[in-house]
């Protein structure tokens, strides 16, 4: 989330920042210049920060559940819940549900993608193609993935399928959304050039429609994975196939609360992994490129 | 661009969608099938249904529940972000606790929530009030903090009072980033709306959606379907039209930077 | 009314330290238009960020009448280069001219006025009510000193202000801030890099040395008064100071050279 800092001081004017809107960070409120720096050593060090606010957020859930502020029933000590996890661990059924998400996830983002990127560069290179669907793309975009769940269940039944279906549609509009943008953003100065060196329709799709189009595609694909994993994880719980979200809905149904948090702990930790997974991914492929990023996603958001 | 490619566009443009209406009527009234009922079928449905029967007992206190978690996430998510982004030891504090609440999908919560509310109405602004505010917070945050330099040095070179800083120069400047995250809020309260009713709960669109496919109304579930594909887009319309006018300034400012 | 004493500013620190301002002390008395000319990098932006207090010097003092800056006073305003980035975008020429006056707590007639009469003064009248963005490059750094006027400061500071727009709108803000000078009576520091603008807008100029800055040589511009474009430039002493500051800028420090009507930094 934060780049890196200038050091303390002013900024050459006359370097000129980039006019797309990347401005330097000044949101401190320390450079007020009341004593010099060195006496301002500050006394908790940078990096030690989130870990005593982490401590102190698990601290106080601690407090507030065996102070009973909220019933301990339903808002077991974190201890309780973090030694269930450790637990939980040991088991296949854990694994096992982790595995059946994960499943779910990779194949509709998978599907999605095999779909949606392609659809995206054929519709997005054509400026007729592109206005006939536009209509259609911008009806059926808003429609939330989630109003289609009970026909997943009449067609599909209460599987993996269901799960698949509905995590690749999800998947699929941002993706061919995100797709669309990219294909549509090249530089038309880049084209104009290719085109006087006499390239051939596909050799500037592939030479340079593709690699200015791969950063949003890059970013699309993250924004993908998360909507899938989002959708795969509401199929395992409104519908109820196997996977952590039902395994979450059954704890809870069935009183086991302490794994009830566990589960969900273990859900936001593989969200926040896959997250990071592709977040890398994004940044190392979106390194090159012309940095534009930050409107961009404003944009498709 | 020849003028007869633009006529061409524009005749696609509005051809295609009402052809593919057109493929889309006939092929369900030729195909007589169960999961698909003919178009006409569906659309008199959503009339009988939606105009104006079941307005006051299932769209309304969906519409409510949703405004309300929607407001308390935005207004929460705002006033916390514009704290935090002026802080950065605040913010280097706090963001891997952000980050991990934020990871966690929102259907995993739901069961979180009924544990701790109940079924009624107030789990379900509870949810999502506490999914929505996290787009809106962590953009909040990424707005307010990175103020242009010059700006920042001019609001302290004429001394300009703390309250007017944060209200008349950090809220504006971030108001793009904002926005952003505001986006996301609604399309998260959509989901978060129906999943919740589909869940737990007595009315509601997502409620009545479930409930008729349970009990094979198909017609039923398709305008229901309908209604919130139309939701959808009624609500991304409204949220363009109020982001177009308050941000016009940033329009007009950057048009001009890349002129 | 305005004095540098020993200012030292260093930053970062150990090895990798810059050395950004080495000594400089000098002084502005009340009405002068003081020109800070220097070599590119020698620190004349951190000067003005030292002497406006926006930013704690490392070493010495800044002191206005006579008090030490620790913040920026508040007869003191500010210009800077980046007009495009000091102006606030959401609002328009008159919110942006009247929002440093909140701070004042006047009353709702005396700030318009304020503000009304800055922007004539800057012949922005007709574009009150537009915003930034809708103007051009020269007309918004007129709103930034409209704006800076407005706030009635009894000394302006400007860091390179007119170094972004082109050369006929440059010399248009060169005549403007002269005879804003003379209408308001305002002392004014004027940082710049164009040697030709420093002689002509200055009552004097200081030349600093590059990095670790000090003064190098401060002079009297004897050129007679009101300026204008052509007849000021065309007088022999004009070509004979601007040769002086450009060869003083280049000669390294150190080196002696006889001067002709030199004087050094005070009054």
């Amino acid at each position: 989330m934060s780049e890196t800092r200038e050091k303390d001081g002013t900024i050459d004017q006359g370097s000129g920042a980039r006019t797309t809107g990347r401005f330097e960070r000044a949101g401190d409120a320390e450079r007020a210049p009341r004593q010099p720096r060195a006496a301002r050593r500050p006394r908790i060090p940078d990096w030690a920060l989130p870990w005593i606010s982490i401590v102190a957020v698990l601290a106080l859930f601690e407090f507030i559940s065996r102070a009973e502020i909220i019933s301990s029933r339903n808002f077991p000590p974190v201890t309780d819940m973090l030694s269930t996890l450790w637990d939980e661990l040991g088991t296949s059924q854990l694994w096992e549900a982790i595995g059946q998400t994960l499943q779910g996830w990779a194949l509709g983002l998978g599907i999605a993608a095999a779909l949606a990127i392609p659809l995206g560069i054929v519709i997005g290179s054509s400026g007729l193609l592109y206005r006939s669907v536009r209509v259609i793309v911008e009806f059926l975009r808003p429609i939330p993935s989630v109003a289609l769940i009970p026909l997943a269940i009449l067609i599909y039944g209460t599987g993996l399928q269901s799960k698949v279906f509905l995590a690749a549609f999800a998947a699929f509009w941002v993706l061919l959304v995100q797709t669309l943008y990219g294909v549509q953003d090249v530089d038309p100065v880049a084209t104009d050039t290719a085109r006087s060196f006499g390239l051939s329709r596909t050799q500037r799709l592939f030479r340079v429609t593709l690699p200015s189009a791969i950063p949003y595609i890059a970013t699309g694909i993250r924004m993908a994975s998360t909507v899938a994993l989002i959708l795969a994880v509401t199929a395992e719980l409104v519908i109820g196939s196997a996977g952590l979200g039902r395994s979450i809905n059954i704890a809870r149904s069935g009183g086991n609360v302490e794994l009830m948090y566990a589960l969900i702990i273990v859900t936001g930790m593989l969200g926040w992994l896959l997250n990071d997974v592709f977040a890398r991914v994004e940044r190392r492929v979106l390194h090159w490129h012309p940095s534009q990023r930050s409107s961009k996603e404003l944009a498709a958001a | 661009m020849t003028k007869r490619t633009k006529l061409l566009g524009l005749g696609l443009e509005i051809l295609v969608p009402l052809a593919a209406v057109g493929v889309l009527a006939i092929w369900t009234s030729q195909q007589d099938s169960y999961y698909y009922p003919p178009l006409g079928d569906v659309l008199s449905t959503f009339n009988d249904t939606w105009l104006f029967e079941r307005v006051g007992s299932d769209l309304i206190p969906s519409l409510e529940r949703m405004a309300v978690g929607f407001v308390i996430a935005v207004v929460a998510g705002v006033s916390f972000g514009l704290l935090l982004g002026r802080s950065r030891r605040a913010r280097i504090a706090a963001t891997p606790i952000i980050e991990f609440l934020r990871a966690i999908p929102p259907p995993a919560l739901l069961p979180f929530a009924i544990l701790v509310m109940g079924v009624g109405s107030g789990m379900k602004i509870f949810i999502i009030a506490v999914v929505c505010v996290w787009p809106v917070l962590l953009n909040t945050i990424d707005g307010a903090s990175s103020l242009d330099l010059t700006l920042e040095d001019t609001t302290r070179a004429y001394s300009i009072s703390k309250r007017d800083r944060l209200l008349r120069v950090v809220l504006p400047a971030a108001g793009p980033q904002i926005f952003a995250g505001i986006r996301l809020a609604v399309s998260l309260a959509l989901i978060l709306m129906v999943i919740s009713e589909m869940v737990a709960s007595t009315n509601g669109i997502g409620y009545f959606i479930l409930q008729s496919q349970r009990t094979f109304a198909i017609s039923e579930m398709w305008s229901g379907i309908l209604l919130l594909g139309i939701l959808g887009y009624a609500l991304n319309m409204v949220f363009v039209m109020i982001e177009r006018r308050v941000l016009r300034w940033h329009r007009g400012a950057h048009a001009s930077v890349l002129s | 009314m305005l004095r540098v004493d020993h200012l030292k500013k260093t930053y970062g620190e150990g090895d990798a330290a810059v050395e950004a301002i080495g000594d400089l002390s000098f002084e502005v008395g009340e009405n002068e238009f003081v020109c800070v000319v220097g070599p590119s990098g020698c620190g004349k932006t951190t000067l003005l960020k030292c002497m406006s207090g926006l930013l704690p010097p490392t070493a010495g003092t800044v002191e206005l009448h006579g008090t030490r800056i620790d913040g920026p006073p508040e007869k003191m305003a500010l210009v800077f280069q980046e007009y495009s980035r000091s102006l606030f975008p959401w609002m328009t020429v008159r919110q942006n001219v009247a929002f440093p006056l909140r701070r004042k707590k006047l009353d709702k007639a005396r700030a318009r006025e304020l503000v009304e009469n800055a922007v004539e003064s800057v012949d922005l009248t007709g574009f009150l009510d537009r915003y930034p963005w809708e103007l051009s490059g020269g007309m918004q750094q007129r709103v930034a000193i409209a704006r800076a006027l407005a706030y009635q400061p009894e000394i302006l500071l400007m860091d390179e202000p007119f170094a972004s727009v082109d050369a006929q709108t440059r010399a248009d803000l060169e005549d403007l801030i002269l005879a804003v000078r003379r209408e308001y009576g305002v002392t004014v520091v004027f940082v710049t890099h164009d040697i030709d603008e420093s002689v002509y807008l200055g009552d004097r100029i200081m030349v600093l040395t590059p990095s670790p800055t000090a003064v190098q040589q401060a002079l009297d511009v004897d050129l007679p008064q009101p300026r204008d474009q052509v007849e000021t430039k065309e007088l022999p002493e004009f070509a004979r100071l601007r040769a002086h500051v450009y060869r003083s800028i280049k000669r390294r420090q150190g080196a002696a050279e006889p001067e002709m009507a030199e004087a050094t930094g005070g009054g």
